[in-house]
């Protein structure tokens, strides 16, 4: 029997105006296993706390119950109270009597009686409830960061210049994302490779990091602070450590005619190719799918000419396992494929450019050397036409996303405000649903573009682009004059919407991270923990977890790079303490619980038994990773015999209140 | 439960500690009203609660049982409550098959902010509750007082 | 029928198998029960395969598998449908069993034999769609479909899930099949019909478990009715609280598991239509997400460990049709 001590507080007058307290604890003084029973004004102060400690050590309490005020409020502070008297911290419960009792009832017998019977179903549990130990688990100091676009490079340098030691998994052949393809960044319009490239120098220099270029997660096992992930290094058939850059392969290769990626295929590449000239590593790879050498065993030039003999067709994917204590989710965005927006005309034109083509074709490492051209004669457009939210705020699910891009408001301003600064002769248009520009000086920029730059910009969409003689025929309609406008226009630049990676959701299901219907990584709360996944360990950085520009996508990024830093300063995880725990000699093994965890946090074994007449019995039965199991107690109503049980909140605990509150 | 010769319902409310416990609290810091036959147990998600519990109450003497839990899509374990959604479907039907009232058992999905749902929710689970009467069709008589 | 037995007596001479899961005759010729045979000898005296082989052997298969050497077992396509649903749950340990599937026609009831005035009985044989019953009073014939046990009257499937070796052809699925008439008719009832109907049915209840004993998805280690310790044991039907309680909690740790092979009804000696309480849980499940049958393969997940974010809300219930009080 425990030897329970009932703590009433009044709460100044909010509890004791509408609960007799003095009634309240003497009625739960009289209940079984109550040893001592009081009430006082402010159980939380630190008198209140001194008397509850004091009175564990007078009367022996093994269970403390405190009605009080919500457990939400104040559990951890009586449970820290206790502890320090020498109880253990589960050995408390608290009885709701203000949130739920005093501050919602008017009549003062009715809420007396309430409180009376919440105190009682605290104290049928604690005669159940058992000491329980928070376990802990090692952490292995290591991160991971899967994405190297500016996301992942500016978490992988902050985790690294705390101390410790980060890896960048990137699939490209190149760090530096999607921020190396943009001319300028907006609404200072810096060069985007000059505040980029040396961030990415830094990486490659960095001895605390470590990059997996041109390599893919393939699965990932364990748990905060204990995963273990599978590396795929893809074969990219030069071996890293050899090649110098020199670039030669890249000039010599006799297949030229490969669409060029980084210029959006605006361009081609070799067969061997570098990405791009500030590409880190700086490392040639061979394109399989266009290597005649790889494809037909004849050719070998690339091979010929490397001084280095850094060229290896006999490269094989290559797998790497590595430890880590947390994982952060950089895996970016992409713009959402144009095809299926035909009214636009992008199938049929090339002069209607998406905004990032656009971007390439501004750039002076773009196919154009930064001269602005038609894609289709190369001459200089006079008429641009700028659409905005193409594909997002889609309402329905036909095609588009039903959410708002967020970046598209301020680049496309950008590029008009460019335009008109290099070919003051050109006329800009813009057609926009509503100009967003909620950003540090992001309004001032827009509205330079209006004013000083002259860009037209037009509240309406297009309705249609007809390509027509040379011209891009734009119907649209005007909705502030109400009329309708038709432009002959030469170039039309789409801002598409942008979309997560398509790798995030397999990485996802590796990770038991949870995502939107849109595929974007949800947060463990929207407001308060906005850079981590529920699921613990995992944090997110960047354009995984939602449209984002550059400066939010670098502060999040930083905000991912202390939470993880503030993991992996730890030695030692403390883990929740209430967690299912099965009781072997019940459990059927059938796997019901563990199909409902979705922590993946059972796992099974076959044990020995033993059996009747000293025969031993081989059984399949579940166990859980403490460290892993975050308490839902699915699995414990999933399970038929009631061998998976919740401490802290186990069958009996529940019924035993059930009973008290029913009685 | 008589109170001043009154007979008035027991209602037991489960409620998830993310959500719905946080929005019974929240109707209780904005003073929103509701019965006092309304006793709330805390679980950590609805998915933790078993059909066995709700019986067990039954058995007790509660005339109403209610599962409040976060909103589907909104699970603090990310897919507890749609477990919770099925089970509760599941067994409900079942009961009402049984031909016991089908009013007598509700699942809410009230979040932490929705503090005047609770209590709006409460206020009518008692109200159909009272309308409906004592638990006779699922009540143990060794337990009756 | 012979080719059953004839099949137990192979494989064990051949030594492909050591032990043999069949029937055995018990007091009465009619009355079968599943047994265990371990030498053709025995096979030869006393195993059974007949029209009253309709006990489901799968269960007896989770202890059976994990003694060591291999064990032969009749699957009917019904039991096949267990078998699975307990390989699934990683109850049977599938390398120590062979499974003979055995097509089946039927299986019947003695006592509804004896009700078509065939008492006395002392033997009985197939003659196409008509029973031959010898009785001490002489021969009756009687309709096989009349005689049939309730759950082959509305055969949900002739086809065996899972074998090693088939004796006779592999059947199809019965989609049209009726087995839920039973229960929408009880859902059309009133609320106080329902209730007054149930309440006649489980008032019965002795509480002698042989429902829970012999059904395949009832095969917990420990069953919470027998936990004392969770204070969740009862015994017995002290109040029709607890015959409700232990039949709305049977019928639901089935859920999503129960493959509706019939043999809680079966087995009732009270002739409880417990099966009318699972088949509720089926139809539910078919209708609110989507057909299900329990033991069809080894894949899908059972539907209450399972979830859409587009499921319907509880409240469904109340909206349903069906009458209310």
């Amino acid at each position: 029997m425990q030897r329970i001590g009932v703590f009433v507080c009044w709460c100044g007058s909010n509890i004791a105006a509408t609960v007799d307290v003095e009634a309240v604890s003497e009625a739960l003084g009289h209940e079984p296993g109550v040893v001592f029973s009081t009430n006082y004004q402010y159980m939380c102060s630190q008198t209140g706390q001194d008397m509850i400690q004091e009175k564990i050590h007078e009367y022996g309490l093994t269970g403390v119950v405190v009605c009080s005020c919500s457990p939400r409020m104040h559990e951890a502070t009586f449970r820290k109270t206790c502890e320090k008297a020498g109880l253990n911290p589960y050995m408390v419960e608290i009885a709701n009597i203000r949130e739920q009792c005093s501050w919602i009832h008017k009549d003062k017998a009715e809420a007396t009686e309430k409180a009376i019977i919440l105190g009682r179903a605290a104290i049928a549990k604690v005669h159940l409830n058992a000491p329980l130990t928070a376990g802990t688990s090692p952490v292995t100091k290591r991160a991971l960061v899967i994405g190297g676009g500016i996301a992942g490079i500016q978490t992988a340098l902050d985790i690294a210049d705390a101390g410790f030691e980060v890896d960048i998994v990137e699939k490209k052949p190149t760090i530096g994302g999607k921020m190396t393809q943009i001319d300028k960044t907006f609404p200072t319009l810096d060069c985007a490779a000059c505040i980029l490239t040396p961030k990415m120098v830094d990486c490659a220099q960095n001895e605390k990091i470590s990059i997996y270029s041109y390599s893919e997660v393939e699965a990932v096992k364990g748990f905060v602070g204990n995963f273990h992930v599978t590396i795929r290094k893809k074969a990219r058939y030069v071996k890293e450590d050899v090649c110098t850059g020199c670039g030669l392969c890249t000039e010599k290769c006799p297949q030229k005619k490969v669409p060029n990626e980084f210029n959006l295929g605006m361009d081609n590449r070799r067969a061997i190719y570098i990405p791009f000239a500030q590409a880190v590593p700086k490392v040639a790879t061979i394109d399989p799918n266009y290597c005649t050498m790889l494809k037909t065993g004849k050719c070998g030039v690339c091979s010929k000419v490397c001084t280095a003999g850094a060229i290896d067709y006999k490269q094989k994917d290559e797998l790497i396992e590595r430890e880590y204590g947390a994982i952060v989710v950089a895996t970016g965005y992409n713009p959402i494929k144009l095809d299926q927006f035909d009214e636009f005309a992008y199938s049929q034109s090339p002069d209607v450019v998406s905004s990032l083509e656009f971007e390439r074709l501004m750039n002076a490492a773009g196919p154009t050397s930064g001269t602005l051209l038609r894609p289709s004669d190369h001459t200089h457009p006079k008429t641009i036409v700028f659409v905005q939210c193409v594909g997002s705020r889609c309402d329905g699910a036909q095609k588009g996303k039903p959410y708002c891009s967020k970046i598209c408001c301020m680049y496309t301003a950008k590029h008009a405000m460019l335009c008109r600064e290099k070919y003051p002769d050109t006329d800009v248009y813009v057609f926009y649903i509503d100009v967003r520009t909620p950003g540090k000086g992001f309004d001032e920029f827009y509205r330079r573009a209006v004013e000083e730059y002259g860009v037209h910009y037009i509240k309406g969409m297009v309705g249609k682009v007809v390509p027509e003689g040379g011209k891009l025929k734009v119907q649209a309609s005007d909705l502030l004059d109400n009329r309708q406008l038709h432009i002959d226009a030469d170039m039309v630049v789409l801002a598409a919407a942008i979309e997560p990676d398509e790798s995030a959701r397999p990485l996802a299901t590796m990770l038991t991270a949870s995502m939107d219907t849109n595929d974007f990584f949800t947060e463990a709360h929207p407001k308060l923990r906005p850079v981590e996944s529920p699921t613990a360990g995992v944090f997110l950085s960047g354009a995984c977890q939602g449209p984002k520009d550059i400066p939010e996508t670098v502060a999040q990024a930083g905000a991912a790079a202390s939470k993880v830093i503030g993991l992996l300063s730890k030695d030692q995880l403390t883990c929740n303490p209430c967690v299912a725990q099965p009781d072997e000699l019940m459990c059927n093994g059938c796997s019901s619980c563990e199909k409902v965890c979705p922590y993946g946090a059972i796992t099974y074994v076959d044990k020995e038994f033993r059996g009747p007449n000293r025969t031993t019995l081989l059984r399949r039965v579940a166990q859980v990773n403490p460290a892993v199991c975050q308490g839902c107690g699915a699995c414990t109503v999933a399970c038929p015999s009631g061998a998976m049980d919740l401490k802290g909140f186990s069958n009996k605990q529940i019924m035993a209140e059930v009973d008290a509150i029913c009685r | 439960m008589q109170v001043n010769g009154e007979w008035r319902p027991t209602i037991v409310a489960f409620c998830c500690n993310w959500c719905s416990y946080a929005g019974a609290d929240l109707s209780g810091t904005n003073r929103l009203n509701y019965p006092a036959n309304v006793k709330i147990i805390r679980i950590p998600c609805s998915c933790r609660l078993n059909p066995l519990f709700i019986l067990r109450a039954f058995q007790r003497g509660a005339d109403g049982v209610i599962l409040c839990g976060c909103h589907p899509g909104d699970c603090h374990y990310t897919t507890g409550n749609y477990y919770a959604r099925r089970r509760m479907t599941l067994l409900f039907s079942m009961l009402d098959y049984l031909g016991i009232e089908r009013e007598r058992t509700r699942v809410e999905w009230v979040s932490a902010a929705e503090g005047a749902k609770f209590a709006a929710t409460m206020n009518d689970f008692v109200a159909t509750i009272t309308k409906l009467g004592e638990n006779r069709r699922l009540e143990d008589l060794r337990c009756k007082e | 029928m012979q080719r059953v037995k004839e099949k137990a007596i192979e494989l064990l001479t051949s030594g492909a198998v050591d032990r043999v899961l069949g029937w055995r005759a018990g007091e009465f010729f009619y009355d079968l029960t599943p047994a265990v045979f371990t030498s053709a000898e025995e096979v030869e005296k006393d195993f059974v395969y007949s029209v009253f082989s309709g006990a489901n052997l799968s269960k007896y298969l989770i202890a059976e598998s994990r003694k060591g050497g291999k064990v032969a077992v009749f699957l009917k396509p019904c039991d096949s449908y267990s078998f699975v649903q307990l390989l699934k749950e990683h109850r049977i340990w599938r390398e120590n069993v062979y499974a003979v599937g055995v097509q089946c026609g039927g299986m019947c009831d003695a006592e509804k034999l004896k009700e078509a005035g065939a008492s006395g009985l002392t033997s009985v044989r197939e003659d196409g769609e008509t029973l031959i019953a010898e009785t001490i009073y002489g021969e009756v014939c009687v309709e096989k479909d009349k005689a049939l046990l309730g759950k082959c009257q509305v055969c949900k499937s002739k086809k065996i899930v899972c074998f090693d070796e088939l004796i006779g052809e592999q059947g199809e699925e019965i989609p049209d099949n009726h087995r839920f008439d039973e229960v929408a008719k009880l859902e059309a009832m009133t609320a106080e019909e329902r209730f007054a109907f149930w309440r006649g049915e489980l008032s019965r209840c002795i509480r002698c478990n042989a429902c829970r004993n012999v059904c395949p998805a009832c095969s917990c280690e420990k069953c919470v009715f027998d936990n004392h310790d969770l204070g969740t044991d009862n015994k017995a039907a002290a109040d029709s609280f607890e015959e409700n309680m232990f039949h709305i909690i049977r019928a639901f740790h089935v859920a999503s598991r129960c493959t509706d092979c019939g043999e809680c009804s079966r087995v009732c000696p009270q002739h409880i239509p417990l099966h009318l309480l699972n088949r509720k849980f089926i139809k539910d499940i078919n209708e609110l997400y989507g057909e299900y049958q329990a033991g069809a393969d080894f894949e899908t997940k059972p539907p209450l460990m399972d979830f859409t974010k587009g499921d319907c809300e509880p409240s469904v219930v109340y909206e349903r049709g069906g009458a209310n009080a």
